[in-house]
């Protein structure tokens, strides 16, 4: 069947540009990540990837109670949590608090939970003006498009790309050079950070024990976002909870390693509640909006709620030999690649993107890179048999499971399956016994069209290996 | 019939229960548990006793040994069946390395020969340096490794023909690496992989062939 799906990789694989862009850059934060993890450099990373998942699991099962310990500190520093069940509740509440405020200007550091719940266009439909600052972000809000991948958004930009987008939408004559890029996008956005009214944050991790979120970046305009204005908004799903700050000790060695191979990133702020007396920076106002957008309904099933633990480092994107080929808009929604395949059934709904599950050749090489070892492969599995459950109550896909259900009888029936096997030559073309590029009279049957527009078919062995085996 | 040769030369002696088919891997990747289960059921009918059981595929041995278990979570008794099952389970290099116990089978191959690792076997089933090992005593081989050595061939099952477009791309970046390799022959342990791998060195016309490591090893 050809979907949404296969036309946007078919796009994809045929952008020769594209796929030198997207192979390049994943390629090198790949070898990045594999540099960093090596055994002589980080002789214990498998027991982290091990903690990690420990620690995880533990803060996903006891959630409830860290989110009232993370909510009680979080208040003791002056800080305030506020729970939204959906993306209408965050935006009602960033709304509200603007009109009270009488703020028009919010700056914005990445956060893919923001994505998730479209918050730019919510806020710019009430008229507030929202400017990302991350780069690539930035790049991308310019673009009008969405992240290609979690950690790097505009990895599928090339310098060229940016050129046209900034001087097409900013004025600014055409540039390649990435240095003076940089320079522009810095010179508009410094204004913006002294002007804005409101910073909003994401958060990676939400500690517990001490109430302080925490950011990890390497340009600095997540610091900037924070702490320039007045008011501070971190928004974060509420699987973002660790129970201790000494918890960071195993994830922060983890997360930019695998995200980027950096050791650690260029900037790590904890923040925990407004300006104190005496001190020179920081709001006036924090925040900590607390989303569930469907969270919780994943933590019901004990098998699936560890697609929960991830801490959005982009390991397996990276490594996955499916999105570096079709990249991150072949995917259906905000995330991508195999995290994305696994969260976006179970977030929008099987129905969403039934073939999202399936575009896996179940390599199993994400799951090898997953600092929190999710175990990737398992999931796409039982989201697999999910779709294939709800097309079967909803009378879908009748062919395929006919054609399933003769396999499971022919499977069960050996000497008809040995019978079938003698048949086979009878369907194949006759000749040289060479490989097979078309086969007559099925070139359009689905499967076999499927394979022979790509490659060869074997021939059917001319004696089976029954036989063979029988006379010997 | 080349693993049975390899086998009987280290004086094993075969049955082939005729009963046999399918793992049942095929409809368990694509979502249909209960006819993988059905297939998974015969597949422990047909294997019923206790003598070791030698796969020449890893894909299939990792859906007996590790995937079987999960069909049958809910049912105890076949669970038990399962577990015992699974100790039996051999991919055919590992049997050689771990339990025959042997690296050097008296095999000679006069080729210059690379390796290509199926996912299956080198991330369910843990094997990467067994086969290699055994090719690096086949007398005449020289082995070169790929570059990049640990990527997915993209055959994955019924993925090779829903996303047939994608499959055949990932084919053809391996299909790169081998004959950046100057590699005559291509070795596997898994007949799927090696389907992929052939039907895209096949199109391009390429005289690259392709082996199972049980077709090296038995050669002499």
């Amino acid at each position: 069947m050809t979907t949404e799906m296969h036309r946007h990789i078919h796009e994809t694989l045929g952008d020769a540009r594209l796929q030198d862009a997207v192979l390049t850059a994943t390629g090198r934060l790949k070898a990045s990540r594999i540099a960093a993890v090596a055994p002589d450099v980080l002789p214990d990373y498998q027991e982290l990837r091990t903690q990690a998942h420990a620690l995880k699991k533990h803060a996903i099962e006891n959630l409830d109670a860290y989110l009232e310990q993370f909510e009680r500190n979080l208040e003791a520093h002056g800080g305030k949590a506020v729970y939204c069940k959906d993306a209408a509740e965050v935006a009602d509440f960033i709304l509200g608090l603007a009109r009270e405020r009488g703020a028009r200007l919010i700056v914005k550091s990445k956060s893919m939970l923001t994505e998730e719940i479209d918050l730019n266009e919510r806020l710019e439909k009430h008229g507030l003006e929202s400017v990302e600052t991350d780069l690539g972000e930035y790049i991308l809000q310019l673009a009008h498009e969405r992240p290609y991948h979690l950690v790097a958004p505009a990895l599928h930009k090339t310098r060229y790309d940016v050129a046209e987008i900034f001087s097409a939408r900013l004025g600014v004559p055409h540039e390649i050079v990435i240095e003076k890029q940089t320079a522009t996008a810095r010179a508009v956005l410094r204004e913006k950070f002294l002007a804005a009214d409101i910073g909003i944050s994401g958060a990676n991790f939400l500690v517990a024990d001490s109430g302080a979120v925490v950011l990890v970046e390497n340009e600095g305009n997540a610091r900037l976002s924070t702490s320039a204005p007045k008011i501070h908004i971190a928004i974060a799903g509420i699987e973002k909870i660790i129970p201790r700050a000494q918890d960071l000790a195993t994830f922060l060695k983890l997360l930019a390693r695998s995200a980027t191979g950096q050791w650690l990133s260029v900037y790590t702020s904890f923040l925990s509640g407004p300006r104190r007396a005496g001190e020179i920076d920081g709001p006036e106002e924090f925040y900590v909006v607390l989303v569930d957008n469907g969270r919780t309904r994943l933590l019901a099933d004990p098998g699936r709620r560890q697609s929960l633990h991830c801490i959005r480092c982009g390991a397996c994107l990276n490594t996955c030999p499916v999105y570096r080929r079709i990249g991150g808009y072949s995917f259906p929604w905000v995330y991508s690649g195999p995290i994305g395949s696994v969260l976006t059934p179970q977030f929008m709904g099987t129905a969403h993107a039934p073939g999202l599950p399936f575009a896996s050749s179940l390599c199993g090489a994400c799951a090898e890179v997953c600092p929190v070892k999710i175990d990737l492969p398992k999931l796409l599995l039982e989201l697999r048999s999910d779709v294939k459950e709800a097309d079967k109550s909803e009378g879908r896909g009748r062919w395929e499971r006919l054609a399933f259900r003769l396999f499971a009888w022919l499977m069960r029936h050996p000497r008809l399956y040995e019978m079938a096997g003698k048949m086979a030559p009878m369907f194949a073309p006759s000749g040289k016994g060479g490989w097979i590029r078309s086969v007559p009279g099925l070139m359009n049957f689905p499967p076999i069209k499927a394979w022979t527009d790509e490659r060869d078919l074997p021939p059917p062995p001319a004696k089976s290996f029954r036989e063979t085996w029988r006379r010997r | 019939m080349a693993m049975a040769d390899v086998l009987e030369r280290l004086g094993y002696q075969l049955d082939f229960p005729e009963k046999q088919t399918c793992c049942g891997q095929p409809a368990f990747n694509s979502g249909y548990r209960d006819e993988a289960r059905a297939v998974a059921r015969h597949f422990l009918d047909a294997f019923e006793g206790d003598a070791p059981i030698v796969i020449p595929s890893g894909s299939c041995a990792s859906m007996v040994a590790h995937h079987f278990a999960e069909l049958f979570a809910q049912e105890p008794e076949t669970l038990a069946r399962v577990h015992a099952l699974e100790k039996r389970v051999w991919e055919f290099s590992a049997f050689l390395t771990e339990v025959a116990r042997v690296e050097d089978v008296g095999a000679r191959f006069e080729d210059i020969v690379t390796f290509h690792d199926g996912c299956h076997s080198l991330r369910e089933m843990g094997i990467r340096e067994g086969p290699r090992r055994l090719l690096s005593h086949v007398k005449g081989l020289e082995l070169r490794e790929l570059e990049p050595a640990e990527e997915c061939c993209g055959f994955g099952g019924t993925f090779a023909v829903k996303f047939g477009e994608l499959s055949g791309a990932m084919a053809r970046s391996k299909v790169d690496a081998i004959v950046r390799t100057g590699a005559h022959t291509v070795v596997s342990l898994d007949p799927s992989c090696l389907m992929q791998i052939r039907g895209a060195l096949s199109r391009q016309g390429s005289n690259i062939r392709t082996m199972h490591l049980a077709e090296v090893l038995a050669s002499r």
